[in-house]
Protein backbone atom coordinates (compact mmCIF):
# COMPACT_ATOMS: atom_id res chain seq x y z
CA UNK A 1 0.00 0.00 0.00
CA UNK A 2 2.67 2.40 1.05
CA UNK A 3 4.66 1.39 -2.02
CA UNK A 4 1.78 2.37 -4.30
CA UNK A 5 1.43 5.70 -2.51
CA UNK A 6 5.13 6.23 -2.93
CA UNK A 7 5.00 5.47 -6.65
CA UNK A 8 1.96 7.67 -7.12
CA UNK A 9 3.58 10.54 -5.26
CA UNK A 10 6.76 10.18 -7.25
CA UNK A 11 4.77 10.08 -10.47
CA UNK A 12 2.85 13.17 -9.41
CA UNK A 13 6.05 14.98 -8.56
CA UNK A 14 7.71 14.06 -11.84
CA UNK A 15 4.65 15.12 -13.84
CA UNK A 16 4.38 18.41 -11.96
CA UNK A 17 8.06 19.12 -12.39
CA UNK A 18 7.91 18.26 -16.07
CA UNK A 19 4.89 20.52 -16.50
CA UNK A 20 6.65 23.36 -14.75
CA UNK A 21 9.68 23.05 -17.00
CA UNK A 22 7.49 22.84 -20.06
CA UNK A 23 5.45 25.85 -18.94
CA UNK A 24 8.63 27.80 -18.42
CA UNK A 25 9.74 26.98 -21.90
CA UNK A 26 6.43 27.93 -23.36
CA UNK A 27 5.63 31.11 -21.51
CA UNK A 28 8.67 33.27 -21.91
CA UNK A 29 6.57 36.43 -21.63
CA UNK A 30 5.75 35.77 -18.01
CA UNK A 31 9.46 36.11 -17.25
CA UNK A 32 9.38 39.81 -17.89
CA UNK A 33 6.81 41.93 -16.19
CA UNK A 34 4.54 43.98 -18.40
CA UNK A 35 5.81 47.48 -18.68
CA UNK A 36 3.61 49.48 -16.36
CA UNK A 37 2.47 51.92 -18.96
CA UNK A 38 -0.41 54.05 -17.86
CA UNK A 39 -3.55 53.47 -19.83
CA UNK A 40 -6.66 55.58 -19.94
CA UNK A 41 -10.30 54.87 -20.57
CA UNK A 42 -11.21 56.18 -23.99
CA UNK A 43 -14.39 56.94 -25.86
CA UNK A 44 -16.80 57.51 -22.97
CA UNK A 45 -18.89 59.60 -25.34
CA UNK A 46 -18.76 59.88 -29.12
CA UNK A 47 -18.56 63.63 -29.02
CA UNK A 48 -17.37 66.46 -26.77
CA UNK A 49 -21.03 67.25 -26.02
CA UNK A 50 -23.57 64.90 -24.47
CA UNK A 51 -26.23 66.79 -26.41
CA UNK A 52 -26.42 70.36 -25.12
CA UNK A 53 -23.94 70.15 -22.29
CA UNK A 54 -20.23 69.45 -22.43
CA UNK A 55 -19.28 65.79 -22.08
CA UNK A 56 -16.28 64.27 -20.30
CA UNK A 57 -14.75 63.66 -23.72
CA UNK A 58 -11.91 65.87 -24.97
CA UNK A 59 -10.55 66.59 -28.44
CA UNK A 60 -7.15 65.11 -29.23
CA UNK A 61 -4.21 67.41 -29.64
CA UNK A 62 -4.28 69.30 -32.90
CA UNK A 63 -7.87 68.32 -33.72
CA UNK A 64 -10.27 70.92 -35.09
CA UNK A 65 -13.92 70.12 -34.57
CA UNK A 66 -16.35 72.03 -36.79
CA UNK A 67 -19.74 71.91 -35.17
CA UNK A 68 -23.01 72.81 -36.84
CA UNK A 69 -25.99 72.71 -34.52
CA UNK A 70 -29.67 73.09 -35.37
CA UNK A 71 -32.71 73.33 -33.17
CA UNK A 72 -36.11 73.36 -34.84
CA UNK A 73 -39.63 74.47 -33.95
CA UNK A 74 -42.11 72.45 -31.90
CA UNK A 75 -43.15 69.08 -33.29
CA UNK A 76 -46.70 69.88 -32.13
CA UNK A 77 -46.96 72.61 -34.78
CA UNK A 78 -47.83 69.78 -37.13
CA UNK A 79 -47.68 69.30 -40.87
CA UNK A 80 -48.33 72.97 -41.66
CA UNK A 81 -44.96 73.93 -40.16
CA UNK A 82 -43.45 70.61 -41.24
CA UNK A 83 -43.33 69.54 -37.60
CA UNK A 84 -41.15 72.48 -36.67
CA UNK A 85 -38.55 71.98 -39.38
CA UNK A 86 -39.64 75.26 -41.03
CA UNK A 87 -38.12 77.17 -38.13
CA UNK A 88 -34.48 76.60 -37.56
CA UNK A 89 -32.16 78.16 -35.06
CA UNK A 90 -28.48 77.39 -35.42
CA UNK A 91 -25.04 77.65 -33.89
CA UNK A 92 -21.84 77.42 -35.86
CA UNK A 93 -18.82 76.58 -33.75
CA UNK A 94 -15.16 75.72 -33.89
CA UNK A 95 -13.44 73.76 -31.13
CA UNK A 96 -9.72 73.05 -31.09
CA UNK A 97 -7.58 70.71 -29.01
CA UNK A 98 -4.46 72.55 -27.84
CA UNK A 99 -3.33 69.49 -25.91
CA UNK A 100 -5.07 66.21 -25.13
CA UNK A 101 -6.27 67.84 -21.89
CA UNK A 102 -7.02 71.41 -22.96
CA UNK A 103 -9.47 72.59 -25.60
CA UNK A 104 -10.88 75.95 -26.56
CA UNK A 105 -13.95 76.77 -28.58
CA UNK A 106 -15.92 79.63 -30.09
CA UNK A 107 -19.39 79.74 -31.53
CA UNK A 108 -22.14 81.96 -32.76
CA UNK A 109 -25.84 81.33 -32.37
CA UNK A 110 -28.64 82.89 -34.33
CA UNK A 111 -30.70 83.00 -31.12
CA UNK A 112 -30.06 86.48 -29.61
CA UNK A 113 -27.19 86.84 -32.10
CA UNK A 114 -24.98 85.42 -29.42
CA UNK A 115 -21.23 84.83 -29.50
CA UNK A 116 -19.72 82.43 -27.04
CA UNK A 117 -16.28 81.14 -26.18
CA UNK A 118 -14.99 78.64 -23.66
CA UNK A 119 -12.03 76.64 -22.48
CA UNK A 120 -12.20 73.08 -21.26
CA UNK A 121 -9.55 71.47 -19.10
CA UNK A 122 -9.28 67.85 -18.00
CA UNK A 123 -7.69 67.80 -14.56
CA UNK A 124 -8.06 64.08 -13.92
CA UNK A 125 -8.36 61.37 -16.54
CA UNK A 126 -10.09 58.07 -15.88
CA UNK A 127 -7.62 55.19 -16.05
CA UNK A 128 -8.06 51.77 -17.58
CA UNK A 129 -7.02 48.89 -15.29
CA UNK A 130 -6.30 51.04 -12.25
CA UNK A 131 -5.72 54.76 -12.04
CA UNK A 132 -8.49 57.22 -11.35
CA UNK A 133 -12.03 55.82 -11.42
CA UNK A 134 -13.37 59.06 -12.89
CA UNK A 135 -12.45 61.93 -15.16
CA UNK A 136 -12.78 65.46 -13.81
CA UNK A 137 -13.18 68.33 -16.24
CA UNK A 138 -13.41 72.05 -15.73
CA UNK A 139 -15.18 74.26 -18.28
CA UNK A 140 -15.48 78.04 -18.15
CA UNK A 141 -16.94 80.26 -20.79
CA UNK A 142 -18.61 83.51 -21.68
CA UNK A 143 -21.50 84.47 -23.92
CA UNK A 144 -22.12 87.91 -25.43
CA UNK A 145 -25.45 88.72 -26.99
CA UNK A 146 -25.23 91.30 -29.75
CA UNK A 147 -28.89 92.21 -30.30
CA UNK A 148 -29.74 95.94 -30.49
CA UNK A 149 -30.67 97.36 -27.06
CA UNK A 150 -34.37 97.18 -26.35
CA UNK A 151 -34.38 100.41 -24.33
CA UNK A 152 -32.16 103.01 -26.00
CA UNK A 153 -33.26 105.84 -23.69
CA UNK A 154 -31.23 104.60 -20.76
CA UNK A 155 -27.46 104.23 -20.48
CA UNK A 156 -26.45 100.79 -21.74
CA UNK A 157 -23.17 99.14 -20.85
CA UNK A 158 -21.37 96.52 -22.89
CA UNK A 159 -20.93 94.45 -19.73
CA UNK A 160 -24.71 94.03 -19.59
CA UNK A 161 -24.51 91.87 -22.70
CA UNK A 162 -22.13 89.43 -21.09
CA UNK A 163 -22.79 86.25 -19.15
CA UNK A 164 -20.32 83.73 -17.77
CA UNK A 165 -20.55 80.09 -16.88
CA UNK A 166 -18.38 77.71 -14.90
CA UNK A 167 -18.78 73.98 -14.78
CA UNK A 168 -17.17 70.97 -13.15
CA UNK A 169 -17.87 67.58 -14.74
CA UNK A 170 -17.25 64.26 -13.03
CA UNK A 171 -17.74 61.36 -15.36
CA UNK A 172 -17.05 57.69 -15.64
CA UNK A 173 -17.09 55.17 -18.43
CA UNK A 174 -18.54 52.22 -16.52
CA UNK A 175 -18.33 49.77 -19.37
CA UNK A 176 -17.90 49.75 -23.07
CA UNK A 177 -21.60 50.39 -23.39
CA UNK A 178 -22.43 52.64 -20.47
CA UNK A 179 -21.05 56.02 -19.45
CA UNK A 180 -22.46 58.47 -16.92
CA UNK A 181 -21.47 61.95 -15.87
CA UNK A 182 -22.69 64.47 -13.32
CA UNK A 183 -21.84 68.14 -13.45
CA UNK A 184 -22.41 71.28 -11.48
CA UNK A 185 -22.90 74.47 -13.49
CA UNK A 186 -23.17 78.09 -12.47
CA UNK A 187 -24.28 80.73 -14.96
CA UNK A 188 -23.74 84.37 -14.04
CA UNK A 189 -25.59 86.97 -16.06
CA UNK A 190 -24.39 90.53 -15.56
CA UNK A 191 -27.85 91.86 -16.34
CA UNK A 192 -31.14 90.21 -15.45
CA UNK A 193 -34.65 91.53 -16.08
CA UNK A 194 -35.65 92.49 -12.52
CA UNK A 195 -33.75 94.02 -9.61
CA UNK A 196 -34.83 91.33 -7.13
CA UNK A 197 -33.70 88.53 -9.41
CA UNK A 198 -30.61 86.49 -8.75
CA UNK A 199 -27.82 86.99 -11.29
CA UNK A 200 -26.58 83.47 -10.66
CA UNK A 201 -28.33 80.35 -11.88
CA UNK A 202 -27.18 77.00 -10.51
CA UNK A 203 -27.88 73.76 -12.27
CA UNK A 204 -27.00 70.11 -12.11
CA UNK A 205 -26.15 68.24 -15.27
CA UNK A 206 -26.75 64.55 -15.77
CA UNK A 207 -25.56 62.95 -18.97
CA UNK A 208 -25.62 59.31 -19.91
CA UNK A 209 -24.79 57.15 -22.85
CA UNK A 210 -25.85 53.65 -23.74
CA UNK A 211 -24.07 52.22 -26.75
CA UNK A 212 -26.37 50.36 -29.10
CA UNK A 213 -23.73 49.23 -31.57
CA UNK A 214 -20.13 50.11 -32.34
CA UNK A 215 -21.19 53.27 -34.11
CA UNK A 216 -24.52 54.23 -32.57
CA UNK A 217 -25.53 55.19 -29.05
CA UNK A 218 -28.53 56.42 -27.10
CA UNK A 219 -27.83 59.55 -25.08
CA UNK A 220 -29.71 61.53 -22.44
CA UNK A 221 -28.82 65.01 -21.24
CA UNK A 222 -30.78 66.52 -18.33
CA UNK A 223 -30.14 69.79 -16.51
CA UNK A 224 -32.34 70.35 -13.46
CA UNK A 225 -32.11 73.98 -12.28
CA UNK A 226 -31.27 74.07 -8.57
CA UNK A 227 -31.36 77.78 -7.74
CA UNK A 228 -31.75 81.20 -9.33
CA UNK A 229 -34.18 79.99 -11.94
CA UNK A 230 -35.16 82.56 -14.56
CA UNK A 231 -38.93 83.01 -14.07
CA UNK A 232 -40.96 80.95 -16.50
CA UNK A 233 -38.16 78.64 -17.55
CA UNK A 234 -38.09 74.85 -17.34
CA UNK A 235 -35.37 72.27 -16.86
CA UNK A 236 -33.78 71.44 -20.21
CA UNK A 237 -34.03 67.77 -21.08
CA UNK A 238 -32.90 66.06 -24.24
CA UNK A 239 -32.65 62.52 -25.51
CA UNK A 240 -31.37 61.24 -28.79
CA UNK A 241 -28.99 59.14 -30.80
CA UNK A 242 -25.32 59.53 -31.68
CA UNK A 243 -24.42 58.14 -35.06
CA UNK A 244 -20.79 58.01 -36.09
CA UNK A 245 -19.69 57.69 -39.67
CA UNK A 246 -15.94 58.03 -40.13
CA UNK A 247 -14.94 61.57 -39.18
CA UNK A 248 -18.52 62.71 -38.60
CA UNK A 249 -20.69 62.38 -35.55
CA UNK A 250 -24.39 63.09 -35.98
CA UNK A 251 -26.30 63.70 -32.79
CA UNK A 252 -30.01 63.55 -33.54
CA UNK A 253 -32.23 64.37 -30.62
CA UNK A 254 -35.49 65.56 -29.18
CA UNK A 255 -35.41 68.37 -26.64
CA UNK A 256 -37.41 71.15 -25.05
CA UNK A 257 -34.59 73.66 -25.35
CA UNK A 258 -33.45 75.88 -28.20
CA UNK A 259 -30.35 77.38 -26.61
CA UNK A 260 -27.05 76.06 -27.85
CA UNK A 261 -24.68 77.49 -25.27
CA UNK A 262 -24.79 76.95 -21.51
CA UNK A 263 -26.22 80.37 -20.72
CA UNK A 264 -28.87 80.05 -23.41
CA UNK A 265 -30.21 76.61 -22.52
CA UNK A 266 -29.99 77.02 -18.74
CA UNK A 267 -31.72 80.41 -18.55
CA UNK A 268 -33.86 80.38 -21.67
CA UNK A 269 -35.69 77.06 -21.92
CA UNK A 270 -39.38 77.92 -21.70
CA UNK A 271 -40.97 74.76 -23.06
CA UNK A 272 -42.18 71.91 -20.90
CA UNK A 273 -40.84 68.58 -22.11
CA UNK A 274 -43.44 66.60 -20.14
CA UNK A 275 -46.31 68.51 -21.75
CA UNK A 276 -45.06 67.56 -25.17
CA UNK A 277 -43.30 70.81 -26.06
CA UNK A 278 -40.62 68.92 -27.90
CA UNK A 279 -38.40 69.95 -30.76
CA UNK A 280 -36.18 68.05 -33.10
CA UNK A 281 -32.55 69.08 -33.32
CA UNK A 282 -29.17 67.86 -34.42
CA UNK A 283 -25.51 68.46 -33.77
CA UNK A 284 -23.17 67.72 -36.62
CA UNK A 285 -19.53 67.36 -35.73
CA UNK A 286 -16.74 66.99 -38.25
CA UNK A 287 -13.20 66.61 -36.99
CA UNK A 288 -10.01 67.45 -38.85
CA UNK A 289 -6.47 66.69 -37.72
CA UNK A 290 -4.90 70.06 -38.53
CA UNK A 291 -1.75 69.56 -36.54
CA UNK A 292 0.44 66.51 -36.53
CA UNK A 293 0.11 64.59 -33.33
CA UNK A 294 3.42 64.63 -31.51
CA UNK A 295 4.67 61.49 -29.87
CA UNK B 1 24.02 29.24 -16.98
CA UNK B 2 25.03 31.43 -19.87
CA UNK B 3 22.80 34.10 -21.31
CA UNK B 4 20.21 31.96 -23.04
CA UNK B 5 17.38 34.40 -22.92
CA UNK B 6 17.09 37.84 -24.37
CA UNK B 7 14.32 40.37 -23.92
CA UNK B 8 13.06 43.91 -24.45
CA UNK B 9 10.14 45.96 -23.21
CA UNK B 10 10.64 48.77 -25.67
CA UNK B 11 10.48 46.99 -29.00
CA UNK B 12 9.13 48.67 -32.07
CA UNK B 13 6.24 47.47 -34.21
CA UNK B 14 4.80 49.45 -37.06
CA UNK B 15 1.89 48.63 -39.23
CA UNK B 16 0.50 50.24 -42.32
CA UNK B 17 -2.38 49.67 -44.64
CA UNK B 18 -2.51 51.41 -47.98
CA UNK B 19 -6.03 52.32 -48.97
CA UNK B 20 -7.31 54.16 -52.00
CA UNK B 21 -7.82 57.42 -50.13
CA UNK B 22 -5.55 57.24 -47.16
CA UNK B 23 -2.74 55.23 -45.72
CA UNK B 24 -3.27 54.11 -42.18
CA UNK B 25 -0.07 53.94 -40.17
CA UNK B 26 0.72 53.41 -36.52
CA UNK B 27 3.75 52.80 -34.37
CA UNK B 28 4.17 50.96 -31.08
CA UNK B 29 7.27 51.68 -29.03
CA UNK B 30 6.78 49.46 -26.00
CA UNK B 31 6.51 45.98 -27.39
CA UNK B 32 7.61 43.19 -25.06
CA UNK B 33 9.67 40.45 -26.69
CA UNK B 34 11.47 37.46 -25.19
CA UNK B 35 13.72 35.09 -27.12
CA UNK B 36 15.23 31.84 -25.88
CA UNK B 37 18.42 31.25 -27.84
CA UNK B 38 18.61 27.61 -26.77
CA UNK B 39 15.23 26.55 -28.11
CA UNK B 40 14.59 29.30 -30.62
CA UNK B 41 11.31 30.17 -28.91
CA UNK B 42 10.32 33.75 -29.53
CA UNK B 43 7.32 35.58 -28.08
CA UNK B 44 5.87 39.06 -28.41
CA UNK B 45 3.23 40.91 -26.40
CA UNK B 46 1.63 44.16 -27.53
CA UNK B 47 -0.90 46.31 -25.69
CA UNK B 48 -3.27 47.48 -28.40
CA UNK B 49 -3.86 50.90 -26.88
CA UNK B 50 -0.16 51.64 -27.22
CA UNK B 51 -0.34 52.06 -30.99
CA UNK B 52 0.16 55.71 -31.86
CA UNK B 53 -1.42 57.20 -34.94
CA UNK B 54 -0.82 60.50 -36.61
CA UNK B 55 -4.50 61.33 -36.35
CA UNK B 56 -6.15 61.20 -32.94
CA UNK B 57 -9.40 60.21 -34.58
CA UNK B 58 -7.84 57.21 -36.31
CA UNK B 59 -6.42 56.06 -32.99
CA UNK B 60 -9.85 56.32 -31.37
CA UNK B 61 -11.53 54.44 -34.20
CA UNK B 62 -8.81 51.79 -34.21
CA UNK B 63 -9.35 51.08 -30.51
CA UNK B 64 -13.12 51.55 -30.43
CA UNK B 65 -14.34 50.14 -33.69
CA UNK B 66 -11.75 47.88 -35.22
CA UNK B 67 -9.59 45.97 -32.75
CA UNK B 68 -11.93 46.65 -29.75
CA UNK B 69 -9.09 47.24 -27.30
CA UNK B 70 -11.32 47.20 -24.22
CA UNK B 71 -12.42 43.65 -25.05
CA UNK B 72 -9.10 42.43 -26.44
CA UNK B 73 -6.43 44.58 -24.81
CA UNK B 74 -3.43 42.48 -25.81
CA UNK B 75 -2.07 40.87 -28.91
CA UNK B 76 0.49 38.07 -28.64
CA UNK B 77 2.73 36.10 -30.89
CA UNK B 78 4.22 32.79 -29.74
CA UNK B 79 6.50 31.05 -32.14
CA UNK B 80 9.79 29.46 -32.89
CA UNK B 81 12.80 30.11 -35.06
CA UNK B 82 12.78 27.03 -37.29
CA UNK B 83 16.46 27.31 -38.25
CA UNK B 84 17.69 28.29 -34.79
CA UNK B 85 20.75 26.04 -35.03
CA UNK B 86 22.10 28.28 -37.80
CA UNK B 87 22.30 31.27 -35.49
CA UNK B 88 25.44 31.65 -33.42
CA UNK B 89 24.34 33.85 -30.54
CA UNK B 90 27.85 34.07 -29.18
CA UNK B 91 29.37 35.65 -32.26
CA UNK B 92 28.63 39.00 -33.85
CA UNK B 93 26.95 38.64 -37.20
CA UNK B 94 23.73 38.74 -39.14
CA UNK B 95 21.54 35.69 -39.65
CA UNK B 96 18.47 35.15 -41.79
CA UNK B 97 15.84 33.27 -39.84
CA UNK B 98 12.49 31.73 -40.50
CA UNK B 99 9.82 32.03 -37.84
CA UNK B 100 6.65 30.00 -37.44
CA UNK B 101 4.05 30.57 -34.80
CA UNK B 102 0.63 31.70 -33.70
CA UNK B 103 -0.57 35.29 -33.65
CA UNK B 104 -3.47 36.19 -31.38
CA UNK B 105 -5.22 39.42 -32.33
CA UNK B 106 -8.78 40.58 -31.70
CA UNK B 107 -9.49 37.30 -29.91
CA UNK B 108 -8.53 35.20 -32.95
CA UNK B 109 -5.48 32.96 -33.15
CA UNK B 110 -3.97 32.22 -36.53
CA UNK B 111 -0.80 30.59 -37.83
CA UNK B 112 1.76 33.05 -39.07
CA UNK B 113 5.05 32.49 -40.87
CA UNK B 114 7.64 35.12 -41.55
CA UNK B 115 11.22 35.65 -42.58
CA UNK B 116 13.38 37.81 -40.44
CA UNK B 117 16.87 38.76 -39.54
CA UNK B 118 18.71 38.42 -36.27
CA UNK B 119 21.80 40.55 -35.85
CA UNK B 120 24.11 39.71 -32.96
CA UNK B 121 26.17 42.65 -31.82
CA UNK B 122 28.01 43.27 -28.55
CA UNK B 123 25.95 40.68 -26.72
CA UNK B 124 22.68 42.22 -27.89
CA UNK B 125 20.28 40.99 -30.54
CA UNK B 126 18.46 43.02 -33.13
CA UNK B 127 15.41 41.15 -34.36
CA UNK B 128 13.76 42.47 -37.49
CA UNK B 129 10.98 41.14 -39.65
CA UNK B 130 8.34 42.14 -42.13
CA UNK B 131 5.17 40.24 -42.79
CA UNK B 132 1.56 40.67 -43.83
CA UNK B 133 -1.72 39.70 -42.25
CA UNK B 134 -5.31 40.06 -43.42
CA UNK B 135 -7.78 41.91 -41.20
CA UNK B 136 -10.59 39.63 -42.32
CA UNK B 137 -8.76 36.58 -40.90
CA UNK B 138 -8.90 38.15 -37.47
CA UNK B 139 -12.58 38.93 -37.62
CA UNK B 140 -12.01 42.69 -37.79
CA UNK B 141 -14.92 44.04 -39.73
CA UNK B 142 -14.76 47.03 -42.00
CA UNK B 143 -18.09 48.83 -42.43
CA UNK B 144 -19.41 48.97 -45.98
CA UNK B 145 -19.23 52.76 -46.08
CA UNK B 146 -15.41 52.78 -45.81
CA UNK B 147 -14.61 49.35 -47.26
CA UNK B 148 -13.63 50.81 -50.62
CA UNK B 149 -11.08 53.16 -49.06
CA UNK B 150 -9.40 50.57 -46.93
CA UNK B 151 -7.20 47.64 -47.66
CA UNK B 152 -7.65 44.27 -45.98
CA UNK B 153 -3.88 43.72 -46.00
CA UNK B 154 -1.85 44.98 -43.06
CA UNK B 155 1.92 45.27 -43.46
CA UNK B 156 3.73 44.72 -40.20
CA UNK B 157 7.31 45.73 -39.51
CA UNK B 158 9.03 44.48 -36.37
CA UNK B 159 12.22 45.94 -34.99
CA UNK B 160 13.37 44.97 -31.51
CA UNK B 161 16.69 45.27 -29.74
CA UNK B 162 16.96 42.48 -27.19
CA UNK B 163 19.22 42.48 -24.18
CA UNK B 164 20.34 39.50 -22.12
CA UNK B 165 17.74 38.53 -19.52
CA UNK B 166 19.31 38.12 -16.11
CA UNK B 167 17.69 35.50 -13.97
Amino acid sequence: MSKITYILLTACFVITAANTIQAQEKDLLSMVRDSAKREYATGAFKSTRVINGQSMEMLGKGVLDVRILHRFGLLSEGAKQFFGLDQASMRLGFDYGITDNLSVGVGRSTLNKELDAFFKFRAIRQGANGGSPVSVIWVSGAAVQTMPWTDTTRKNYFSSRVAYYHEIIIGRKFSNAFSLQVSSIMVHRNLVAKADQDNNTWALGIGGRLKLSKRTAFVVDYHPILAGREPGTKDPISAGFDIETGGHVFQLHFSNSTGMNEKAFLTGTTDNFWKGDIRFGFNLSRVFQVNRKKK
Amino acid sequence: MAQDKFFTKSGNIQFSSKGVIETIEATHRSVTCVLDSKTGDIQFAVLMKGFEFRKAMMQEHFNENYVESDKYPKSEFRGQITNNSEVNYAKDGSYTVHIKGKLTLHGQTKDVEADGKITVKDGKLIAASKFKILMSEYDIDIPGSVAENMSDTINITVNCTLEPLKQ
